[in-house]
């Protein structure tokens, strides 16, 4: 005991040592590699800011890369509410509303019809469930182009082509393969135990789905919103191809506004058009960004 | 009186993708009956209870519960419940929400769910963690909650699966104790799967011994401990496992006897048949505390010199390792026996608690 007791004393209340030699010419590539790198990929989103903040008489006589020197947005007022699509000059804030009333059923559509069918194919395997699966994964790689055509004759057929729900059909379509293998690969890491013991419970196909397995699901279910919404936002040849002039989302407006070949130019309102329209896209990631990760992490989108 | 029995099983197979797992199973279990699956890990176990319990599909057989023809039925309709290896919590509920879930299912009153689930919680000590979500509770507490779910539903068989298989062996003594005490005063029948002998013989009112989708043997756990119906199941029950000596059968001065090369060893009280069944090739077992050193050598009826080749203290008992007619065996002893690696020692057992099994068919005789 005693002998214990000298020999803790004599011992020095901190961890002793040298210490690692921590500015390295290595450590400095490194970082030096991660800022040239950081510049490159932000370069781009900063020309288009400032040209976004300049007026047409300073985009012409400066450099792309100066700051403007009195940053000002009527060039982005001019692009939500007045800017001149075709002969139509409200801007393209109504691209934007069209874009959301085509991206909020379709994310909600695709990611709850995504779940069941990954749920089924997980839990409640019938014959031939696994050729079901095989030939949805399929589907995922198969460039969509290719069915645009028979997909125009097919919903013109359900009377559908050129209307908002149409275009949302067809969106949920194209989403379904790569949601329900999201889905399914996220239920095949959930203890199957869990599905006996609610079966043994008494619950049934819903119940277990909405009791038991979506309050699971949730890493899942956020990264497959993220990636829908922004699948969908970002899409602008189902667009164009199936939403009808009425309706066409804020890409497709936005295509319509910076290559206009009708008058001058106005880089300004192009720029701010176009930051606005990748707004959406950007604050999804900024927001959820975090689980959107955590997510990936937990082995949602595994294969 | 004829007792029906509560849980029936005729004829059951059960096969996964051309494997068989299960190999026509017939097995009844009466009301108020603890019967315990047992054996190494694919001998079909698990397969079985997942049949009783509805949640596999048979490839023929059938499924009686409470004398009803189940099958087909689902689950839910089987009138049991079920306790799980990983507790099989629902972790988005809290203590009170798992133990009420499948009375909601039922659509059952609210103040007869809370009556109930506070006579089950009363019942495990999980009272003070009725809010607590399943990751903030411990193993043990876990698996308190999963029995929990199947008192409440107040059914009259239990099945669990290997539910202490995941604890550390202090709680999983703990628990069994629980398990068997909640047993007693319920008086549910139950099935329990495991591989854990210890948990299987103080547990079981019956042991059904399996390998390969078939039941070895279906007795209580002193005949399947003493009288094992064959080697495998001589052998997979003991730690260490039973001694086997092979040889074969002869007649030494009129009367049975066991031959092994050199050593021969007059067995009186062998079994009546082996007598007259002189050449025939056995293998001779004896459990390793059958085996006696020292004085008390000296009653057996069986008897040798031992030099002892390994000595290991289990701190109550002490194991020897020797050899006899050139087999390895276990000599399991008191801790005061004072023998070390080298020495020679009398060692001898008493030829009514030899088991012998046919060496071909390895069946006991």
């Amino acid at each position: 005991m005693t002998a214990l007791t000298a020999r803790s004393a004599a011992f020095p209340s901190h961890a002793a040592g040298p210490l690692p030699w921590q500015a390295t010419p290595a450590r400095f590539g490194i970082y030096l590699f991660l800022a040239l790198a950081t510049a490159f990929f932000l370069l781009p989103i900063y020309i288009m800011t400032a040209t976004a903040l300049k007026t047409m008489p300073e985009i012409r006589g400066g450099s792309a890369l100066l700051w403007p020197a009195s940053p000002d947005l009527a060039a982005w007022a001019k692009a939500w509410s007045s800017a001149c699509i075709g002969l139509d000059c409200t801007g393209i804030h109504v691209g934007f509303s069209n874009s959301v009333k085509i991206v909020v059923p379709s994310v909600l559509l695709a990611v709850a019809l995504g779940a069941i069918n990954g749920y089924c194919l997980s839990f409640w395997r019938f014959r031939g469930a696994n050729a079901v699966f095989a030939i949805m994964l399929f589907g995922i790689f198969i460039p969509y182009q290719i069915f645009v055509f028979p997909m125009i004759g097919m919903s013109a057929f359900l009377g559908l082509y050129g209307t908002l729900p149409g275009v949302v059909l067809v969106h949920v379509v194209f989403a379904l393969p790569i949601m329900t293998l999201m889905f399914r690969n996220y239920f095949a890491t959930l203890p199957i135990e869990i599905f006996k013991a609610a079966r043994v419970d008494g619950a049934g196909f819903w119940r277990i789905f909405w009791s038991v397995m979506l309050p699971m699901s949730m890493p899942i279910v956020v990264v497959a919103v993220i990636w829908q919404a922004t699948a969908s936002w970002n899409d602008y040849l189902l667009g164009v191809v199936f939403a009808g002039r009425e309706h066409l989302p804020m890409t497709a407006q936005l295509n319509l506004l910076v290559s206009a070949e009708m008058g001058a130019h106005e880089y300004d309102v192009d720029m701010a058009a176009t930051l606005q329209t990748a707004l959406v896209p950007l604050l999804i990631y900024f927001v959820s960004g975090r689980w959107f990760a955590r997510g990936i992490a937990a082995g949602a989108v595994k294969g | 009186m004829i007792v029906s029995p509560k849980i029936e099983a005729r004829g059951l197979s059960v096969a996964f993708k051309n494997v068989a797992a299960l190999k026509g199973v017939d097995l009844s279990i009466a009301e108020g009956e603890f019967l315990v699956l047992l054996g190494p890990s694919g001998c079909g176990k698990s397969t079985l209870l997942n049949a009783i319990a509805g949640l596999l599909d048979l490839s023929a057989g059938e499924v009686w519960i409470g004398g009803r023809n189940v099958t087909w039925a689902e689950p839910k309709d089987r009138g049991l419940a079920m306790v799980f290896q990983s507790y099989a919590l629902y972790p988005a509920m809290d203590v009170y929400g798992n133990l009420a879930f499948s009375l909601r299912v039922a659509g059952m009153k609210k103040p007869e769910i809370e009556t109930r689930v506070a006579r089950a919680a009363e019942m495990l000590s999980l009272t003070p963690l009725l809010r607590r979500r399943p990751s903030e509770l411990s193993g043990g507490q876990r698996q308190r909650v999963a029995i929990g779910r199947s008192l409440v539903r107040e059914v009259d068989v239990f099945l669990f699966d290997e539910p202490l298989s995941n604890l550390d062996a202090q709680l999983r003594a703990e628990l069994r104790v629980e398990i068997k005490q909640l047993h007693l005063k319920l008086g549910n029948t139950t099935v329990y799967v495991t591989h854990d002998q210890v948990e299987a013989l103080s547990l079981a009112d019956r042991i059904a011994v399996m390998r390969g989708g078939v039941i070895q043997q279906l007795a209580d756990p002193d005949t399947v401990y003493q009288r094992p119906a064959n080697r495998f199941v001589a052998s997979f029950l003991g730690s260490p496992p039973m001694n086997f000596v092979s040889g074969e059968l002869v007649v030494d001065n009129g009367l049975p006897a066991f031959r092994s090369g050199a050593t021969v060893m007059a067995l009186p009280y062998a079994p009546a048949s082996s007598g007259t069944q002189s050449g025939r090739r056995v293998t001779l077992g004896i459990r390793p505390e059958d085996v006696l050193v020292g004085e008390e050598a000296a009653g057996c009826d069986v008897r040798w010199d031992a030099s002892v080749d390994l000595r290991e203290s289990l701190g109550s008992e002490t194991l020897l390792w020797s050899s006899l007619a050139g087999a390895r065996i276990a000599i399991k002893t008191s801790a005061r026996v004072a023998a070390r690696i080298g020495d020679s020692l009398p060692a001898g057992f008493a030829s009514n608690r030899v088991s012998l099994f046919d060496a071909t068919t390895e069946e006991r005789l």
